[in-house]
């Protein structure tokens, strides 16, 4: 017999708006994106208005969280879906954040004259949109599997950022007058990165609330015990 | 001191009803043990089985061997040995209500021989303060029945009452459920408290309680003990699908 009908519906609505903030903040980074691509200030303006929906909805998902965890006592699953939601609301936030960041960069670089940088920020763009897509599909699906192919996507993205900040550095140091310009690309490529740590944090959330299990810092634990150096 | 309960392959039945089926698991000494599970699940019976107490039914039977340390209480063993070892303490609480508070402390001791006064005083004195309830009943021992105190200091004589045989296991069949929240929380500090001197296994039907108070946890369905394991990983990742069925409130 099932019971608790009343908790099933409040967890299903709690995923449902979980949902909503998702798809919100997947078209923020990718509107960032796309406002990067072709330089359209119309494109940042929809960025900086999302902002404001993505943080009320953070607030009543952590308020519609907060009461299921006081009011109903979870346990087990729904104990580590709730905690799961909670968190990666707080990241679907931060997505919201770096996307507003792309845009007004985006904004900034508008007033410059464009000049080719060493950077592939298209690439880097691209990966960090398919992880974030991929780990909300994670959740959508409840996939542990998709969550855990998201979390070896993360090197690349890493591995672009620190090449473009090699790049645009000695770019900064040799030919100065365009230094403002490879500074913004910087702080796109610093957002992006963000963008794609808070995938992984999504996906790391979804295989706990599915299996429990906590991947969380799990490389660089690996990584200490061979006794390499690691970076955050 | 308490001592570990090992059980194994342990039947029980009432008339023809098969209550509990081939239960094996060992109860860690100096701990609390709860065991959770649906009404009519078996838990209830499973702690009578612990002390002997099932058999007092007359149409009740049980095969399967239970050790409380050294003792092998279906071997030959006098139930009135078993039960100075294991106290019991029950859903409501039981006080003899014309006996004195002190009295009601006594009565097991002067069951088992004890007539020398200034022993059953330390006793006494002890005993109610292990189930912390002397501050609250020192100056009325010998005026006040057990019966005059509130529910929640009444379960906390009877607890005294257990802890003044000296057992070494506490069986404690859901013993706050008839409490007061204040009254609960007096309960589970003193469980808290008491584990590190006696084993004890609870039966509770608050899953937060069990969360609370207890390292071990035993989830019984239809006679049978479907999952035991560490009350962390019981709550937070059951192995099995039933067990996480049952505490997140889908059926039961």
């Amino acid at each position: 017999m099932t019971t608790r009908i009343r908790f099933q519906q409040n967890l299903d609505q709690l995923k449902e708006n979980l949902l909503v903030m998702a798809g919100l903040a997947e078209q923020a980074i990718q509107r960032a994106i796309e406002a990067y691509r072709v330089r359209d200030l119309s494109i940042c303006d929809l960025v900086t208005r999302s902002e404001v929906a993505i943080n009320r909805l953070e607030r009543d998902i952590d308020q519609a969280a907060v009461d299921l965890l006081a009011m109903e006592q979870p346990m087990a699953i729904d104990l580590r879906f709730i905690l799961s939601v909670i968190k990666i609301n707080a990241d679907l936030e931060r997505v919201g954040d770096s996307a507003k960041s792309i845009s007004e960069r985006v904004r900034n670089m508008e007033q410059m004259a464009a000049v080719e940088l060493p950077v592939d920020i298209p690439r880097m763009a691209s990966l960090s949109a398919e992880m974030v897509r991929k780990s909300l599909q994670s959740f959508i699906e409840a996939d542990p599997e998709l969550a855990r192919a998201v979390l070896t996507m993360d090197d690349a993205v890493d591995n672009l950022n620190r090449a473009a900040y090699k790049s645009l550095t000695k770019v900064m140091e040799e030919q100065s007058h365009i230094a403002p310009q490879a500074l913004n690309a910087l702080m796109i490529c610093r957002a992006l990165e963000r963008v794609a740590d808070h995938a992984t944090n999504i996906a790391e959330d979804v295989i706990f609330w599915v299996q429990g299990d906590d991947v969380r810092h799990r490389k660089s634990v690996m990584a200490q015990k061979d006794g390499k150096a690691t970076t955050a | 001191m308490g001592v570990g309960i090992e059980v194994a392959s342990l039947n029980a039945w009432y008339g023809t009803n098969h209550t509990l089926q081939d239960i094996t698991l060992n109860i860690p000494a100096n701990h609390a043990t709860a065991l959770i599970g649906p009404s009519g699940c078996g838990k209830s019976t499973f702690v009578r089985c612990l002390n002997r107490m099932h058999e007092t039914n007359p149409i009740a039977r049980v095969t399967g061997t239970v050790r409380i340390g050294d003792l092998d209480i279906y071997n030959n063993a006098k139930p009135v040995e078993i039960r100075r070892r294991v106290g019991m303490v029950f859903q409501r609480p039981n006080p003899f209500p014309t006996m004195s508070i002190y009295d009601n402390v006594a009565s097991g001791l002067k069951l088992n021989g004890y007539a020398n006064r200034r022993v059953l005083d330390e006793i006494v004195e002890s005993s109610l303060k292990n189930s912390a309830l002397w501050d609250e009943v020192k100056d009325d021992l010998k005026s006040k029945s057990g019966a005059s105190l509130s529910g929640g200091q009444q379960q906390r004589l009877c607890i005294a009452r257990a802890l003044a045989v000296d057992p070494e296991v506490l069986l404690m069949d859901e013993p706050a459920s008839a409490l007061d929240p204040v009254s609960t929380s007096k309960i589970e500090d003193l469980i808290f408290q008491l584990k590190s001197q006696y084993t004890i296994v609870i039966v509770t039907h608050n899953m937060q309680q069990a969360a609370r108070v207890a390292e071990k946890t035993g989830f019984f369905l239809n006679g049978r003990m479907v999952e035991f394991d560490s009350t962390h990983k019981i709550f937070t990742n059951p192995s099995d699908k039933r067990t996480e069925d049952y505490i997140t409130g889908r059926f039961g």
